[in-house]
């Protein structure tokens, strides 16, 4: 036995080339993706590797692009609310929301109360339903595989829920400009109730699986942590944000659809690492609960649209049937699109993944000039390349798991 | 944004003129300055939020291309839109404020594949959402909806095959325009008729 030389902790590659001169460290190149199970759709990432260790990181992006900008501009403002639907396509209710609202700020339309309770409704069961699958797959992704089929469950209930107020279990398409497309079935709300307090008991076991467990804390406390000064300048939005320590949540800050009249906590985490994120998706699902039972507590009568939005998206069937001028009007509608008025705006929701944004530039007529869409995700995903270099590639499926991220909003 | 720091930026920079907006405040400013005045928000004004980086194509007009930025300040809340014009119509060039926010690397990329924007100063500026060797930037407005032949990226596949990127067919799409106008006068030309016995011959 030689002498024991001391050598520095962190750079393995340099460490053996340290302890034996003879031992000359290569990188490796390493390609994850664009299918792989823990890319959560098709992101590719290209790595370099220094034995267990990552150098470098590069992801690469665009493999789901669809040119929805593009088409946007090529529709009238109606024809695009089921593209929408592809974007966050684990809360497509809520993207639905986001770009109905984008357009009625644009249209200076007020939607009646029953129709907020109803979109509120929609916009938290969505952040249930994406978070029970975040929470999940971050938990099947870190190795505990019933996490995943406890949360599934009980989104399989969800669908049922939507498919009774949409038609659809997926694919929603179910706000219209100015309102949504058709009021509740009865005794929906019951159902929803009763889905609230069946989500609870779930959390609890999912709570008991993941919070304190040895495996999991080990895997996630300390990994991938992103400072607060670093998560704002990368742009990052949502439960990513808030877990490294920035107080924004939009539901509090720019209060849309009435959420100022609902009493809700938003969770603040201190260290931003893969472990916080998880905190924060859990508790969100209990506020969404908070929250829809409120909303169930008190929900108003009414029209559920807004009675000028008429000549936005479309008169009633009965009356379109029936009556010449609203027969004309539906004609109009249908060819020309609703006339909007010049002007530009920007609005955002704080959807599941994060503020979701609609940059809308109107030269008047039935087709915007311009559509931006601020994916949440393609923001959240930019800090990856300096994220995952000195992190070991074990972590890449934990890292990539706790971001929550998903392709269709982040290539478009 | 409040008025008495609307007035105050306007005050402080002569450049700055208000932009129209529906919504909440929107300035112009001249590219030259624009890197002063992205570092003032920052530093000063707590615009510590770049949402969005983002172009439009004017088309016929002049100046043809403006950028377009989002700002959020979590400290205040505010949203502000800063506007740009690219002076060049033929090579667009705007300044990068990748030094000041990092999320402008990945908005500028897009920007660059997307509308043809130069960010100046950017570190790695290449396409992000098409592949590497695509010629055209697809978001700007004479660049038609069903798309251009272009060659596939794979190379060896080419040879092989002879295939390429086609345009695509329109046909029973929801695509009812191109732009301003009258719907009616301005249907996609691509948009395919074979079914219809009598315009299909």
């Amino acid at each position: 036995m030689g002498e024991v030389k001391e050598v520095s902790v962190g750079d393995i590659g340099s460490r053996a080339t340290e302890a034996d001169p003879k031992l000359k460290a290569e990188t490796m190149a390493l390609n994850v993706g664009p299918s792989h199970p823990s890319t959560h759709g098709v992101l590719r990432l290209m790595m370099q590797l220094d034995g267990d260790l990552i150098k470098e990181c590069e992801p690469v992006i665009g493999y789901l692009h669809r040119g929805d900008e593009k088409i946007a501009e090529n529709m009238t403002y109606n024809q695009f609310i089921p593209y929408t639907d592809r974007l966050d396509y684990l809360a497509p209710l809520s993207n639905n929301v986001a770009y109905a609202m984008a357009v009625e700020k644009l249209a200076n339309l007020e939607v009646p109360d029953r129709c907020q309770a109803i979109r509120v409704i929609c916009c938290e069961l969505a952040r249930i339903s994406s978070h029970l699958l975040g929470v999940g797959v971050y938990g099947m992704d870190a190795g505990s595989w019933t996490v995943f089929m406890y949360t599934f469950t009980e989104r399989e209930k969800l669908y049922t829920l939507f498919e009774e107020l949409t038609g659809a279990r997926f694919t929603t398409s179910y706000t219209r400009i100015g309102g949504v497309a058709r009021d509740i079935p009865d005794g929906w709300l019951g159902r929803v109730d009763t889905f609230c307090k069946g989500v609870l008991p779930i959390l609890n076991q999912v709570d008991k699986m993941l919070t304190r467990n040895r495996i999991f804390m080990d895997r996630t406390v300390g990994i991938g942590v992103i400072s607060k000064e670093k998560a704002l300048s990368y742009g990052m939005t949502g439960p990513n944000l808030r877990a490294a320590g920035v107080d924004l949540d939009l539901r509090k800050d720019k209060p849309y659809l009435g959420y100022e009249n609902y009493d809700f906590e938003v969770p603040i985490g201190l260290n931003g690492d893969c472990y916080d994120r998880y905190l924060m998706r859990a508790e969100e699902i209990k506020q969404s609960v908070g929250i829809i039972r409120q909303v169930i507590g008190s929900f108003p009568e009414g029209p559920y649209y807004a009675e000028d939005a008429k000549k936005i998206f479309a008169p009633p069937k009965d009356k379109i049937l029936t009556s010449m001028e609203e027969l004309i009007q539906n004609f109009m509608l249908v060819t020309e699109g609703p006339q909007m008025p010049k002007g530009e705006v920007y609005f955002e929701a704080e959807n599941p993944k994060g503020s979701l944004g609609f940059y809308v530039v109107s030269k008047g007529g039935g087709v915007p000039y311009r559509m931006k869409i601020r994916g949440p995700s393609f923001c959240n995903l930019s800090i990856l390349s300096e994220l995952l270099p000195g992190h070991f590639l074990t972590d890449i499926t934990v890292i990539l798991g706790s971001l929550d991220f998903v392709m269709g909003e982040c290539d478009r | 944004m409040s008025e008495i720091e609307k007035s105050e930026l306007l005050d402080r920079f002569n450049y700055l003129s208000e932009r129209e907006s529906s919504d909440h405040l929107a300035l112009n400013c001249p590219a030259e300055q624009l890197i002063e005045f992205c570092t003032v928000l920052r530093d000063e004004f707590q615009f510590d939020l770049l949402l969005d980086v983002t172009a439009i194509d004017w088309d016929v007009a002049t100046p043809r291309f403006t950028g377009v930025y989002h700002f959020y300040s979590t400290v205040k809340q505010m949203y502000l839109r800063v506007a740009s014009d690219c002076v060049d119509n033929i090579k667009p060039t705007l300044p990068s404020l990748v030094p000041l926010y990092s999320a402008a690397d990945w908005h500028e990329r897009e920007t660059y594949d997307l509308m043809g924007i130069h960010y100046e100063g950017h570190p790695n500026l290449k396409r992000i959402l098409m592949w590497d060797s695509y010629p055209y930037h697809p978001l700007r407005k004479d660049f038609p909806l069903a798309g251009i032949e272009t060659p596939l990226p794979a190379e060896d596949v080419v040879e092989q095959t002879n295939l390429q990127v086609s345009a695509a067919p329109m046909m029973g799409g929801p695509f009812v325009s191109s732009g301003d106008g009258k719907m009616s006068q301005t249907e996609p030309k691509a948009k395919d008729e074979s079914w219809n016995e009598e315009k299909g011959k």
